[in-house]
């Protein structure tokens, strides 16, 4: 699983740019369904046609979402000694931009500068720059065009269980979905395992993915916050080693309590660690999922994650682990309600 | 019948009220298209057959504009009104509005400056303060002229003015207008195409949404009068457009992210077809592109503007060889994804 999500974290893939995560995504996971096919905002679909009825319960059409998309900048202005302008695609806070590389679709490397400013609360995007080594408009323009986006340059590294890399959000989604259609064994369900697209800007390609597959059943997969580091001062329920996290709510969606109870259920059953997951800000896709049509029965699973949008977002391998079984478990059964 | 830019500038059509801008534009389309409709909530649809199946486009303008309607009526005589869409308090002190159906000229009336204390000559006006002045002298006079819900303009008349360039009240949308017009009256498109001149655009992308989701395109394409910052005191790179310098290309806007395959396609046929084009440098804002892009399972969607200065103003600003460019532009396109040159 290590090898999959180092090459699905540096994987090129900021919003609306998705297409080269796409084909590493599509390639890992084609040995494992009957079929991929993209729609038009880009999102990837593997289908794995079901066994049947799951002891004289329903069939589902089972929806799973891991969004491959990731957070970036994009270029808005060439200036004539080649400086590249920028504003964020998601949010990328201007801070933590400060001293980054940042890497292009076609690999061009660029650091970030900024104007001076007298106070850091003055730092905004519109400050700061992107620095190719372009010596002129003209050789900027040989490189990157106005409209390119780019992404934290940041390999990934192990620390002990804990892996740090950019783009955990949620290439670690993507990799649970990738490892649950490897190991699912008799599963009665219809699945559509969708890599969704543009979630970093407001759950776009989940609400067109949903729509055209009508699922009858949603799951969906992403990082969340935690509580385990020092002076954080919130309210989370969440720490890293503690578990596949079950989502109850977050800002774009209340779980229905039903769906919640099924994946406890499920977890306890089969000795799978997990942990209930509030979620104050910050939207999944499970809400664009469970907002489909007549409304869809939806729930997320997620692994608690350190440093969410900077390059050093970090996870604990037995919560990603944990994620796994509990979603192979829920798709080998009923899902029943 | 020719296009009359003027005429099309001038109506008035506040968002949910567009019906005299609509009537307008059916008349222009009229007898260029295989059938002509419109919906529910007002959208007028100009649909032309084409020879093959697909792909299903959808070209949205927006034929609303910013404005205001009448809120209330008070003992003085004096209209109280609400904003239609985003206006910012300073725009409103000092002008000259009309009302409701027959035009009522209107006054958005201000304490002199003699009469200002030293902090409101600073400060923007608080818009609760402000009301319209039509002459009546009570309630029941004030009534007879205008009614609630009435929509409100600036009186402002559209003009050619400088070297090539138009000034005009509405030109948020009506030049996208002016442009899906004259593409659906011209252009040999192989592929269906739905031109839709879209209501309620500056308070939520409605029209659109409901007009998306009838037709279900494959592709939209949203025809914008954009923002424009090539005035004094704006750094370059926030300057978004430029007037003069043909029309602005969309990479992405806070409802969409233009589809890469699609402005690809766009680039190329402006740079076969010799049009100058220019990026709107900026993210910020969102049109009917979004709402296309999202309706069912989804549409590939990009965005073609005319730069206009100063826009949710009383006056706003454009170039004609911009919104020639943009006709040109746009019909080349449409054409370009009937011959399937379109390659995602």
């Amino acid at each position: 699983m290590k090898e999959l999500i180092r090459n699905f974290t540096q994987a090129y893939g900021p919003a609306g740019h998705e297409t080269q995560v796409c084909e590493v995504i599509r390639q890992a996971v084609a040995g494992y369904c009957d079929r991929t096919s993209t729609d038009a905002l880009g999102n990837l679909i593997a289908f794995r046609a079901g066994t049947g009825e799951a002891g004289g319960g329903k069939r589902h059409r089972v929806m799973l979402a891991g969004h491959m998309d990731e957070i970036g900048v994009v270029v808005t202005h060439i200036d004539e000694h080649g400086f590249l302008r920028f504003t964020n695609v998601g949010g990328v806070s201007p801070h933590v931009l400060l001293g980054q590389r940042v890497e292009f679709g076609n690999g061009r490397v660029g650091s970030i500068g900024t104007e001076r400013v007298d106070e850091i609360k003055d730092l905004k995007h519109d400050k700061m720059f992107i620095d190719v080594g372009a010596k002129s408009r003209s050789e900027a323009e040989e490189w990157v065009s106005v409209g390119d986006v780019a992404t934290y340059q940041r390999g990934l590294v192990e620390m002990g269980t804990r892996l740090s890399s950019k783009a955990m959000d949620d290439r670690i989604g993507c990799v649970i979905i990738a490892e649950t259609l490897r190991r699912l064994k008799s599963c009665p369900h219809d699945v559509y395992a969708v890599f969704t697209t543009q979630e970093e800007v407001g759950l776009r390609g989940a609400r067109v993915s949903a729509y055209g597959i009508d699922p009858t059943f949603g799951i969906a997969f992403d990082v969340t916050g935690m509580n385990d580091t020092p002076n954080l001062k919130n309210i989370l329920n969440m720490k890293l080693g503690g578990g596949a996290s079950i989502k109850a709510k977050d800002a774009s969606v209340v779980v229905p309590p039903k769906v919640r109870d099924l994946m406890v259920r499920t977890a306890r059953e089969n000795d799978i660690p997990y942990q209930l997951e509030v979620l104050p800000s910050g939207g999944t896709d499970t809400g664009a999922i469970l907002l489909t049509r007549a409304g869809v029965p939806a729930g997320c699973i997620s692994v608690p994650t350190r440093y969410i949008h900077t390059p050093v977002e970090t996870i604990e391998t037995s919560d990603v682990e944990a994620c796994v079984q509990l979603a192979t478990k829920l798709l080998e059964g009923p899902l029943e309600l | 019948m020719e296009l009359d830019i003027k005429r099309l500038a001038d109506i008035r059509g506040v968002s949910g009220q567009e019906q005299d801008v609509r009537a307008y534009c059916r008349d222009l389309v009229s007898g260029h298209a295989d059938e002509i409709f419109s919906d529910t909530i007002g959208n007028l649809y100009a649909y032309r057959r084409g020879t093959q199946d697909g792909p299903v486009v959808m070209i949205a303008a927006h034929m609303d504009e910013v404005g205001f309607l009448v809120r209330g009526v008070d003992k003085e005589g004096m209209v109280h009104f609400a904003n239609v869409g985003g206006i910012v308090p300073a725009q409103l002190p000092a002008k000259v509005v009309r009302i409701g159906p027959s035009a009522v000229p209107g006054v958005i009336g201000t304490k002199a400056v003699h009469l200002q204390q030293p902090d409101e000559r600073t400060k923007p006006f608080d818009p609760k303060n402000l009301v319209i002045d039509i002459g009546a002298k009570s309630k029941e006079e004030a009534l007879k002229l205008v009614k609630l819900g009435d929509q409100i303009t600036w009186d402002v008349e559209f003009g050619p003015f400088g070297n090539g360039l138009w000034k005009g009240r509405a030109l948020d949308d009506r030049v996208g207008c002016g442009v899906l017009a004259e593409v659906i009256r011209s252009g040999d498109y192989a592929c269906p195409v739905y031109g839709v001149f879209t209501v309620q655009e500056e308070i939520g992308l409605r029209g659109a949404r409901i007009a998306a989701n009838r037709i279900m395109p494959q592709i939209g394409i949203a025809l914008e009068g954009t923002v424009c910052a090539d005035i004094p005191g704006v750094e370059t790179h926030g300057q978004v457009t430029r007037v003069g310098r043909g029309p602005a290309v969309s990479f992405m806007d806070g409802g969409t992210i233009h589809h890469p395959a699609l402005r690809r396609l766009i680039v190329a046929v402006a740079e076969r077809e010799g049009i100058p084009y220019q990026w709107r440098e900026a993210t910020g804002g969102a049109n009917d592109a979004a709402a296309m892009s999202l309706a069912g399972a989804g549409a590939m969607a990009c965005a073609v503007s005319v730069p206009c200065r100063y826009i949710h103003s009383p006056v706003a600003v454009c170039s004609e060889s911009d919104f020639r460019g943009a006709v040109r532009l746009v019909r080349a396109l449409v054409e370009s994804i009937g011959r399937g040159e379109l390659k995602v």
